[in-house]
């Protein structure tokens, strides 16, 4: 149904087995400044995000998982050119983004981001009306039928226009707020909506209503998500495809049934049987991984998840796992020496 | 009558053997300004034995928070009106002195917060804080106090301990931190530890682990817990008993198990429908429609009616009365019958 309305869709260009966005080898490493008493000492490196690729097809839901510092910020940034990233490529439907390809500001018109600080993305001064009509009207769009189209939007994602237009931000709950947020996002009409931990902040009972919202309004408009979170249930919950981040690097990446059902990267393992049970009867007695996530300052050499990993070997130290599938053509990819045969670890299948 | 009460305040403990470590009745808190009343807490009422877990849940401004402040008093005395009865471990918490306060808080029951990093004092090392409590509740020696600190970092599991002892809060992990602060918690051997989403800000590996810690601690050390979340797993995972709470009320509590299986009140039937979990995919959500109530503006009946998909008339009219089921389930609705 959304690849029908993709289809449909007169800014489509390449076809439903284009992907929409497809990311290639992105990287954005953040020099630390020094510091008054640092001279003399190297300044430290931040690999936020280091080497990460992905394709995103058209209607479908990405979720990108991991945990403080792993870089699913950043890479959702680095989509959106909110920061430049220092190499990679990011290729919407078919035209690369920057110099000679798509234009930043036909980009935005697009792709649009929702965050997580429901609060501070809007402006405070001005009523939430105005905030959704800003964009198409700094794109052309005449300004009464702007203020319309704000109004059907506000009534989208299930807030009364009579009753909510003239408010501004503080006047409204969290969950309101980020309905509010996610009207704006939909103002230009874009095709793909980058969502940075949408349901992070909120109530259990409103983020599901949230959730709903967003699942609706997908089908509605024919939406695109990449779907950044922490919360692996809600991961779970909204995504087709799954990618898992550590320390800057994609680790695992697959359909959301085969990672939930059998993960093959230790650390994919480790963060699903971290997820409290809501079971007193099936309580945990030893903590699935011991230790804090690393800083991504000076990350360790070869597979960055070693040091916290049950199995490592030498050729764990010497070099970086590829991201492998376990046969040709297989969409459930991991990147660990076991996973890939003849890598040289003793756990990793024999052939190919 | 006099003697008596001299004897309960130099040792509150002897008088309370054999009765429950916390015992609270018709907990009441309001935060007067001149704009509002705010109502928090609107009578909660429970004990607690001694090495027992209870988990409050409630989402934002249900009132759980400012039921674990009331219980230390750490509410602001000039905005804040707590009324009901708090005794811990024999102490009228509600009657003591700022000195037996001081006293109190530390000794008896210490506090976990969310945010380790706004909790530690970023100027003084690990080491010094916990030293510095040891110190100022039992008067022992520098030396010995760093011992004690040192003890206590191994207990909470801190790595390298010895060095973590010099360390600067800003110098440590999420995790560490966390750690660290239960450390100080812990440094004068409370009788009760309450926790306010100390989890909440940590990552899910880090979180299991935290969980873990204060399990074993309880079971070691034989304290009372009272834990508050939002969060339903983290509530399976540590607690004996939970109650829920609702715009200031408890509307329903009972053993974890009992709860998490049968749950009685609409309200916790709605937070379990609307918790993600896996095999949700491809449904929708069993969202709980509307929001919570304004505090400052109660309605007359039940606080949830406005949101509840069973409510009828007589729901809006009267707060419903606490139903006892069996001796440890309680519910407060009036689709709930003895």
């Amino acid at each position: 149904m959304t690849f029908a309305s993709a289809h449909l869709d007169p800014r489509d260009r390449g076809g439903p087995a284009q992907p929409l966005l497809s990311v290639r080898d992105l990287t954005r490493h953040f020099v630390l400044a020094r510091g008054l008493f640092g001279l003399g000492r190297r300044a430290g490196v931040v690999r936020a995000v280091d080497g990460v690729s992905f394709a995103l097809a058209k209607g479908e839901t990405l979720g990108i998982v991991g945990e403080s510092g792993c870089g699913k910020s950043t890479t959702a940034r680095l989509v959106m050119r909110l920061i430049e990233p220092d190499a990679g490529e990011v290729v919407f439907d078919g035209e690369t983004v920057g110099p000679g390809g798509i234009e930043l500001r036909q980009l935005r018109r697009q792709m649009q981001m929702v965050f997580q600080d429901s609060y501070a993305s809007l402006n405070p001064r001005l009523p939430i009306e105005d905030s959704i009509a800003f964009a198409p009207a700094v794109h052309g769009v005449p300004k009464a039928r702007a203020r319309a189209r704000a109004r059907e939007l506000l009534a989208a994602v299930g807030l009364a226009p009579d009753q909510f237009a003239h408010r501004y931000p503080h006047q409204l709950s969290g969950g309101q707020r980020q309905r509010v947020n996610i009207a704006r996002a939909l103002a230009l009409e874009p095709r793909l909506i980058v969502l940075d931990e949408p349901v992070s902040a909120l109530d259990k009972s409103v983020e599901a209503q949230v959730l709903n919202l967003l699942l609706d309004l997908k089908r509605d408009f024919g939406l695109t998500y990449l779907f950044i979170s922490h919360d692996l249930n809600v991961v779970q919950f909204v995504s087709d495809r799954v990618l898992v981040m550590y320390l800057g690097r994609v680790v695992e990446v697959g359909p959301v049934e085969a990672i939930y059902r059998a993960p093959r990267h230790p650390y994919t393992r480790a963060l699903l049987a971290s997820r409290p049970s809501m079971d007193p009867a099936r309580r945990m007695s030893e903590p699935p991984l011991t230790g804090d996530p690393p800083n991504p300052i000076d990350p360790p050499s070869g597979c960055r998840f070693r040091p916290r990993c049950a199995f490592p070997e030498a050729v764990c130290a010497e070099s970086v796992p590829a991201l492998v599938g376990a046969f040709a053509g297989d969409a459930h990819l991991a990147a660990c020496h076991m996973a890939a045969a003849g890598s040289g670890h003793s756990r990793a299948p024999r052939s190919a | 009558m006099a003697t008596t009460v001299t004897a309960e305040q130099a040792d509150p403990t002897v008088q309370w053997a054999g009765a429950p470590l916390a015992e609270v009745r018709d907990l009441a808190v309001r935060f007067v300004s001149r704009e509002a009343t705010v109502h928090a807490v609107n009578g909660v009422s429970f004990s607690l034995s001694p090495g027992e877990v209870l988990v409050i849940l409630g989402e934002s401004g249900s009132g759980k928070s400012v039921t674990l402040r009331a219980l230390m008093r750490l509410l602001p005395a000039r905005r804040s009106v707590i009324e009901g009865m708090i005794r811990i471990a024999g102490h009228d918490v509600l009657a003591l002195s700022p000195t037996a306060l001081q006293d109190f808080r530390g000794g008896v029951v210490s506090m976990i917060f969310q945010e380790p990093m706004t909790a530690l004092d970023p100027v003084f090392t690990i080491g010094t804080q916990i030293a510095e409590t040891i110190i100022r509740h039992e008067g022992v020696s520098r030396a010995e106090a760093d011992r004690r600190a040192l003890e206590l970092l191994e207990l909470v599991q801190i790595p390298s301990a010895k060095r973590r002892l010099a360390a600067y809060p800003h110098q440590l992990s999420g995790g560490l931190r966390q750690r660290a602060m239960i450390a100080i918690a812990l440094a004068c051997r409370p009788k009760l530890l309450l926790a306010d989403e100390p989890t909440t800000a940590l990552d899910a590996t880090v979180q299991i682990q935290i969980l873990l810690l204060l399990r074993r601690l309880k079971e070691e050390l034989g304290m009372g817990v009272i834990f508050v979340t939002h969060d339903l797993g983290v509530a399976g995972e540590i607690a004996d008993r939970v109650a829920v709470m609702y715009a200031g009320r408890f509307v329903e509590a009972g053993d974890v198990g009992e709860v998490m299986k049968r749950p009685l009140h609409p309200y916790t039937q709605g937070l379990m429908g609307s918790t993600v979990h896996a095999g949700l995919r491809g449904t929708r959500l069993a969202a709980i429609p509307g929001a919570p109530p304004d505090l400052s503006r109660l309605p007359p009946g039940c606080p949830f009616a406005p949101r509840c998909s069973f409510a009828e008339a007589a729901c809006r009219e009267r707060l419903p009365d606490e139903i006892h089921l069996l001796p440890r389930r309680m519910a407060r609705c009036l689709r709930v019958s003895a």
